[in-house]
């Protein structure tokens, strides 16, 4: 396989609209006739990224790459890509067939040369009734030519609207989560036929969807993005097997999260166990996040494993059970096809290879500020007090102020905290919340709690004094004041 | 389940039927009886040939649509920028809309006419085929302004995208999609602006010279000397002008929402 031919790079993009970054230093390439999805939740610039490629939006920085010409600058219809729009956005003064037509109208081909020159031609009204039937056969809708497009459903829309995107034979088709308005049933379909396609037309397939699943089933690779920013990139079964942090752990699947130590390569310690593991190559007593898929944990009465714990909650799904296990203060989530009674004492087991260790993104939160009297200290646009009781630190000093997860206290009422704050995101870690906040001015707070938080609700933040640490940083170092540098 | 007495909705338009009935149908109907009435009370054909045989009436209705047309095209041609530009730019839309185009409409028309008359002759353009094609357009100016500007200010933006993205640039996306689409805005400001100049004729009397003369100046002219006959059929065949410019008019529009020929299986 040829595969290796780069179609598409994006180099250090970024985008912001007004001062809000959307997009934030993201390189990425992606291979000739690959289908890649880029996956994440809604408002994380997913759609932005393929828009920048589309050249619906301009990149703030950095530079798009298609077939190795830098193309940043050229407009959409000079673009060698098709996109397929969320709601479709046929043209409803064009019935199908001058709908599929449109591009193939527009286009010019070489015909012959003359003096060194290439004369360029548009399709003639034959070649086009051909090439339009013909992506019309291919999308399943051949007598549907001269219909209304408002007539048809909205799958039948969506085929067409894949149809005109096809039928210019682009390089690269670009999709903006198309199957969002289908229903279950028609979705699947959709899924089949779009893999059909891909695999008889060659065409690379960028693909746009918050749906963690049909991310999995369709794509050749997965780009997961979370907050403007790449999280993981790999195969759909390395993504669920070997996420890389917590947030792709969380996002892709049911999973159990917990927060461990390293003890060394190969031995994890969580929840007081020691246990082998598959994973090297972290420091002596890291931290870490472990993840636990709920279908690898073996469960049984009196059998073998490393935790004993109690059945609270079973539901069935449809092909298995899921049941949630009380374990050492740990709320386990266990899939199995039997079923175990509430109350029922059992046995958990978790071999090496389903313990996925992923490196912690952040183990304190640290943030420079500034002392404004013995008791309080400004940082992230609120003034918080501090435990300064030997009095080593005076106003106006520069200092890094560390506030450990479990020093931050979130309330309900944003105005009865210091400073306000959004919170992002939230991860159950089995005996508490992982909840991640972003203030106002943008910085980022997380934050151990034993409650869950409602993800774009707006929260108060107050700091522990006697949990926070405050070290002065020197001035010495950091600011050499020499004379040229006065001025 | 026992049919309970439920009040309809539709009995809102009662009192709005009645209306109509009283001062519009009515009106009309007399008005179409007058115009059958000769001189001497009989019925008569008459004042509709009069109507006809009179070649300075045709004269006047060709002058009458001619200045209408002349107008409706000029507004047309000034709206259709303002309202894009006003569509698709990121200033207060509001704001510059009914500062520039809404609130002049609270004046009276005749005193924003003859201010308007001043002005012109302060600048040298006195009385004039002209001066009264100028009134028209800056009296009728929001009427064409305003569909325009709804229909492309709630244009889905993808459509644009999707004819950039195929592969047409700036200049063929507006042909090729954006003009098509805003079609439907830019056929009810013609007939919002087109009907009522059609009829009126304050502002030509205003304005105009005595060769601007419209087919309404008259019709007023022949009630006030008391040629009911006459008068009434001259205003019935404006009606049913009227009446057939509005059909078209409809029929244009909504051919823009109804399935386009083309693509046929045999092709």
């Amino acid at each position: 396989m040829d595969t290796e031919e780069k179609i598409i790079e994006l180099i250090g993009v970024e985008k912001s609209f007004g001062d809000k970054p959307v997009v934030k230093n993201l390189s990425l390439y992606i291979r000739k006739g690959e289908f890649v999805t880029l996956l994440g939740p809604s408002g994380c610039g997913k759609t932005t990224v393929l828009r920048m490629i589309a050249g619906f939006e301009t990149p703030t920085k950095g530079r798009i790459l298609i077939g190795g010409e830098d193309i940043t600058a050229i407009p959409p219809y000079r673009r060698p890509v098709n996109t397929v729009f969320q709601k479709y956005a046929l043209f409803p003064h064009l019935n199908v067939f001058n709908n599929i037509a449109f591009g193939l109208k527009l286009k010019k081909i070489p015909a012959s040369e003359k003096n060194g020159k290439t004369i360029y031609r548009h399709f003639t009204k034959e070649e086009i009734a051909e090439k339009v039937n013909r992506a019309l056969k291919m999308v399943d809708l051949e007598d549907y030519g001269y219909r209304n497009v408002n007539s048809l459903s909205g799958g039948q829309q969506q085929r067409i609207a894949i149809a005109r995107a096809l039928v210019c034979e682009p390089k690269v088709l670009l999709l903006d989560e198309p199957l969002g308005a289908l229903d279950l049933k028609m979705r699947k379909e959709m899924q089949i036929e779009l893999k059909r396609m891909h695999r008889e037309l060659g065409i690379t397939f960028i693909y746009v969807t918050h749906d963690q699943e049909e991310a999995l089933t369709m794509s050749d690779t997965v780009v997961v993005i979370n907050d403007g920013q790449i999280q993981q990139i790999d195969t759909p079964k390395e993504i669920y097997d070997e996420p890389k942090n917590a947030f792709v752990a969380n996002f892709i699947g049911e999973s159990n999260i917990l927060s461990g130590t390293m003890l060394k390569d190969r031995l994890v310690k969580f929840l007081g166990v020691s246990l082998p593991c598959m994973d090297g190559g972290f420091h002596k007593n890291e931290q870490v996040d472990i993840v636990i898929r709920p279908e690898d944990i073996a469960i049984s009465v009196g059998g073998e494993g490393q935790f004993k714990g109690e059945v609270i909650s079973s539901v069935f799904k449809g092909t298995y059970y899921e049941m949630i296990v009380l374990a050492d203060s740990y709320e386990f989530t266990v899939q199995n096809t039997s079923n175990f009674n509430l109350g029922t004492k059992v046995v958990l087991g978790v071999s090496p290879s389903s313990i996925h260790i992923m490196r912690k993104i952040r183990t304190i939160n640290s943030f420079v500020g500034e002392v404004e009297d013995e008791e309080t200290v400004w940082l992230c646009g609120g003034s918080f007090k501090f435990n300064n009781a030997d009095e080593t630190l005076e106003k106006g000093d520069e200092v890094i102020v560390k506030v450990p997860f479990d020093a931050v206290e979130i309330l309900d009422d944003e105005n009865d905290g210091v400073i306000g704050a959004k919170v992002k995101q939230s991860v159950y870690k089995g005996t508490y919340y992982q909840v991640q906040l972003r203030t106002d001015r943008g910085e980022d707070f997380l934050v151990d709690t034993p409650y869950e938080w409602n993800i774009n609700d707006r929260v108060g933040i107050n700091l522990i004094p006697e949990k926070i640490i405050v070290e002065k940083i020197d001035d010495a170092e950091n600011e050499p004041i020499t004379d040229s540098e006065a001025d | 389940m026992k049919k309970a007495k439920t009040f309809r909705p539709t009995a809102f338009a009662f009192p709005y039927v009645g209306v109509t009935i009283v001062f519009v149908i009515v009106p009309l109907i007399l008005v179409l009886i007058y115009s059958l009435i000769g001189e001497d009370g009989s019925f008569t054909f008459n004042n509709f040939i009069d109507v006809f045989s009179n070649p300075e009436n045709v004269n006047q209705l060709f002058k009458t649509v001619g200045i209408a047309a002349l107008s409706t095209a000029i507004c047309l041609v000034i709206a259709y920028p303002v309202a894009y530009i006003l569509a698709s730019s990121p200033f207060n839309k509001i704001a510059i809309l009914s500062l520039l185009f809404i609130i002049p409409m609270w004046i009276n028309f005749m005193l924003r006419i003859f201010a308007l008359k001043s002005m012109l002759q302060m600048i040298g353009i006195g009385q004039s085929y002209g001066a009264a094609v100028i009134g028209m357009v800056y009296d009728f100016f929001p009427y064409m302004l305003l569909p325009i500007y709804t229909v492309l200010s709630n244009m889905d933006k993808s459509y644009n995208e999707a004819s950039l993205d195929l592969g047409a640039n700036g200049v063929k996306t507006f042909l090729k999609v954006t003009l098509p689409l805003s079609l439907p805005g830019i056929i009810s400001g013609i007939s919002m602006m087109f009907m009522p100049i059609f009829s009126s004729y304050s502002i030509t009397m205003a304005m105009g010279d005595m060769n601007t003369s419209v087919i309404g100046a008259k019709i007023a002219t022949l009630f006030e000397q008391d040629s009911y006959g006459y008068g009434s059929a001259l205003s019935f065949v404006l009606l049913v002008i009227v009446i057939a410019v509005m059909l078209i008019g409809s029929a244009l529009s909504g051919k823009t929402s109804k399935p386009i020929k083309g693509g046929k299986k045999d092709e």
